[in-house]
């Protein structure tokens, strides 16, 4: 069913995925929140009448386009790898993952890209409310494509709403509802969202300070500080309330990954939060693996478990407890996982083999047996651990998902400051006496970048070797193609990207030098 | 509503919707057609600003068209989407280098600092306009041709040539259409210049390269339709489903659906009527003549590929693997509440034609581009 598995083919495919979700997420982030501080801005020159917000409005409308622009270039790369790279699996699921896709098509992408078109070439040629009611589409049109591209992320870190059927040997949705309005999905989405929003504040935030650093500007500046920083600051909150949510559903559905990226080797009741840790970079014991996997950590008791389960004494499963089992905790052991999955290969197999015989009676009597309600809870939910061979493979890499989701939440929790400070000294009108937090604002910017990857990383390295959760690995997904075609277009995309990506830079950086245009141009005042 | 039409005329309805997508984005391709043009009817830089800027304002159509196109391929005929994109990866991976240098190239192009230089990003234009026409066209060809592939009982798709998708160009009858698309869109750009710009020069050298590449255009059109109808054909017996060389199957197809014969006539009379106002008459407005009319020829194309017991995605290395709208699709389920979706379709296409208006109103010149805070 599944022949030998080029290991490499896999690992290339995987880099090349990453590589380019990765590139896109510089980008898209951006796009999400500037499309609405952009918005904000317009709608106050509408309201005002005040032609400095109508020059605020268009130079960060123009920052906006030379992201966007990039962003999308990256972005179609993504669409067509489901099926490039990943063909298995886009037969897997597209009987679920297609319909968010076109729906985030007609519903989102065209918004999108119509409405662009009057908010940067409309300024003449329709009325202002007109034009502001294209700015506004354009950031809901942005967000909505966010919104679908998450339901069916959240879909594979979280199944449901499907059914598997035999016949086509893929899942088929049954309940489109539930694959929109999971928890996974309404978390991922207002997550995700927020912290593009909080990206593109600091954004803000981070090249006003430099005009004010330069002297230049100085109203527009505080103007954009202004509305950056309570943007941002409500953004922020935000996340951290849709993080800690998120990190319950994880702890549910995706125990590995929870366990991962706390750095979580054997679990406890009354789990201690590793606030701050350094990990062990010897080879870990495996007799052992608890006195190995920290250097250094300082641990606040019991806040692990009540993270998890809103429970001070709740127990909260360790790597080792996922892998090996534990009874005590009713905790499955990856190898029973393993023989169970088997078996629900098997079945499919012997229902294939049958059908392919001619023989109806019995592929009829193995089909009703696969969808019984036993054999889909004791035997398909683990469909995917059949093809693990190596219980140790289901580890992701817990140094990575450990620094990045740490790393991840330090950032979040000094952004909240970062914003309170900006809209402090912003509403006091001293921020130009504060030159060492203007120059902290600009280094502000990359930090927002990081955390932002890092997010990224948390969520799909830390659901390795899942590209469905439990039910299909990344080595069953790949299209079985030779692994030098994937590393020459590997190679090829990390080297446009890396040029395109200097070139975004370099283009920004120009313009910002430039500044807001104090001529202003015709149109409507 | 759709819960209670039968699979098969949901699968139908989407293969509708989706060779309309396929269709809509032939038509748009006039960006890209415009784009291999900037050079030979742009012969300074201000015409040059002129072509890019007009072009400029709709290519995320053209993009967001493919995107879509895509998608909705993605969701209801995943297993096409599986097997042609996991099995052709040079020609799709050709496909999107070409239109990923697209993206950046208008918003970069004049802004100061652009590292590469304007003239990359115009050759950047170029290289997309040409290779990604006759690339899909010639990926298009494979519906009426057949690819390389073969598929197991798991519906995984191996592919039977090393060449991955490459060799859709050792077939002439593909390649036909790859030139046909790129023509077309030569033609369709020139004509969006001519209805679009405000420029005599531009006007002038645009009715000369409409005619310049109205002519290769008929040729290859006409060898692609020619052949088409003479040609044998995969035929899909509904009750077993199994596939079989017929022939002239693809005018059996157009005898079998008299509506689709009539609507690709009136397509191809469409097109003739757009270039021949504009070339004879003076017309302005041929674009939405031509523009329609190819809309509605490729539409039928599509449909004539996979309706009448037809596989659209024919298999020439085991003819039982061909795809056919009833075994590529998706359940019933997915394909009604995609369905339901699809009722949004009109609504976006009215604002569609409402921006399009308002953007369009007053033709584009140098003075408008110069006074711009954001031009391209």
């Amino acid at each position: 069913m599944l022949e030998a598995i080029d290991v490499s083919l896999v690992n290339w495919s995987r880099a090349q995925f990453a590589l380019t979700a990765m590139y896109h997420w510089i980008f898209v982030p951006l796009t999400l929140g500037i499309s609405f501080i952009v918005a904000f801005m317009e709608t106050i020159y509408v309201k005002t009448g005040n032609p400095e917000w109508k020059k605020i409005t268009k130079f960060w409308m123009t920052l906006f386009g030379i992201n966007f622009a990039i962003g999308v270039a990256t972005g179609i790369i993504l669409e067509f790898e489901f099926g490039t790279n990943w063909s298995n699996y886009s037969w897997f699921v597209g009987d679920i993952f297609g319909a968010p896709l076109a729906i985030e098509g007609i519903l989102a992408f065209f918004m999108e890209s119509t409405f662009i078109a009057i908010m940067f070439f409309g300024w003449k040629k329709v009325s202002k409310k007109v034009h502001l009611a294209a700015t506004w589409l354009t950031a809901i049109g942005a967000n909505l494509s966010a919104l679908w591209i998450l339901v069916a992320n959240a879909w594979m870190q979280s199944p449901v709403g499907m059914q598997f059927n035999p016949e086509t040997a893929r899942n088929e949705m049954v309940s489109f509802w539930e694959v929109l309005f999971s928890p996974m999905a309404v978390e991922k989405f207002l997550h995700t969202t927020s912290s593009g929003f909080v990206l593109a504040a600091i954004f803000v935030i981070g090249i006003s300070a430099w005009f004010i650093l330069k002297k230049r500007e100085i109203v527009f500046a505080r103007k954009s500080i202004a509305v950056a920083a309570v943007f941002g600051f409500l953004s922020s909150i935000y996340v951290i309330f849709t993080g800690d949510s998120s990190a319950r559903t994880i702890a549910t559905h995706q125990p590995m990954k929870f366990a991962a990226f706390e750095g979580l080797y054997n679990g406890s009741e009354r789990a201690g939060l590793i606030a701050l840790g350094i990990m062990s970079t010897t080879d870990t014991d495996e007799s052992n693996q608890n006195l190995m996997d920290f250097n250094m950590k300082l641990e606040i008791p019991n806040i692990l478990s009540y993270m998890a389960y809103m429970d001070w004494n709740a127990f909260v499963p360790g790597i080792n407890d996922l892998i090996d089992g534990n009874e005590k905790y009713g905790i499955m052991s990856a190898h029973e996982k393993i023989e169970r999955g088997k078996t629900a290969i098997l079945k499919l197999k012997e229902f294939k083999e049958a059908k392919e015989a001619g023989n109806t009676e019995l592929a009829e009597s193995i089909k009703a047996e696969f969808q019984t309600k036993d054999f889909q809870e004791n035997y398909f939910k683990y469909f995917g651990y059949g093809y693990i061979t190596d219980p140790h493979v289901l580890i992701p890499s817990v140094p990575l998902s450990f620094y990045s989701f740490h790393i991840m939440v330090f950032l979040g929790m000094y952004f909240i400051l970062f914003f309170f400070l900006s809209f402090l000294f912003v509403i006091r009108g001293k921020l130009e006496k504060h030159r060492k937090f203007l120059k902290l604002a600009i280094w502000t910017i990359p930090l927002a970048y990081i955390a932002s990857q890092c997010g990224w990383i948390v969520a799909e390295v830390g659901r390795q070797p899942w590209v469905i959760q439990d039910l299909m690995p990344t080595m069953a997904a790949v299209t079985k193609i030779s692994t030098s075609a994937v590393q020459v277009t590997f190679w090829l995309f990390a080297a446009i990207f890396t040029v395109l990506l200097i070139a975004e830079v370099k283009i920004m950086m120009r313009q910002i030098k430039i500044g807001p245009k104090v001529k202003e141009e015709g149109g409507h005042n | 509503m759709f819960e209670n039409l039968s699979h098969l005329a949901l699968q139908q309805y989407w293969w509708v919707i989706v060779s309309l997508l396929g269709a809509l984005f032939v038509f748009l391709t006039f960006v890209q057609g415009g784009q291999t043009l900037i050079y030979t009817i742009g012969k300074n830089d201000t015409e040059r600003s002129l072509l890019v800027n007009t072009l400029g304002r709709k290519w995320e159509f053209t993009f967001t068209t493919l995107v879509t196109f895509g998608g909705a391929f993605f969701a209801s005929f995943p297993l096409f989407y599986a097997t042609s994109f996991g099995g052709a990866y040079w020609v799709w991976m050709a496909i999107l280098f070409f239109f990923i240098i697209q993206a950046v190239s208008y918003e970069y192009r004049k802004k100061p600092a652009n590292f590469l230089g304007a003239k990359t990003y115009e050759v950047f234009l170029i290289l997309n306009g040409a290779f990604a026409t006759i690339l899909v066209g010639t990926a298009v060809g494979t519906f009426f041709n057949g690819a390389m592939f073969s598929l197991n009982e798991m519906n995984n798709v191996q592919w039977e040539t090393p060449f991955r998708g490459l060799e859709a160009v050792l077939t002439f009858h593909n390649v036909a259409l790859g030139l046909a698309v790129f023509f077309l869109a030569r033609v369709l750009g020139a004509l969006y210049f001519i209805n679009s710009v405000d420029d005599a020069n531009i006007y002038e050298r645009s009715k000369k390269q409409l005619l310049y590449n109205a002519i290769p255009f008929l040729v290859f059109f006409l060898y692609f339709l020619i052949a088409l109808l003479l040609k044998d054909g995969f035929a899909v017996d509904p009750a077993t489903g199994t596939v079989s060389m017929e022939s002239f199957k693809y005018l059996h197809n157009l005898l079998a659906m008299p509506l689709v014969t009539i609507i690709l006539l009136v397509g191809v009379v469409g097109v003739l009527w757009g270039i021949g106002a504009t070339l004879l008459k003076g017309s302005e407005s041929g674009i939405w003549f031509a523009g329609g009319g190819t809309v509605l020829v490729v539409w039928m194309l599509l449909l004539v590929a996979g309706f009448n017991n037809t596989a659209f995605y024919p298999s020439i290395a085991d003819l039982q693997s061909s795809l056919t709208i009833q075994n590529a699709s998706s359940s019933h389920f997915t394909l009604t509440a995609m369905s339901y979706v699809s009722l949004f379709v009109p609504f976006v296409l009215a604002y569609i034609w409402w921006v399009w208006k308002a953007m369009n109103s007053k033709k584009i010149d140098a003075e408008e581009i110069g006074e711009d805070s954001h031009s391209y």
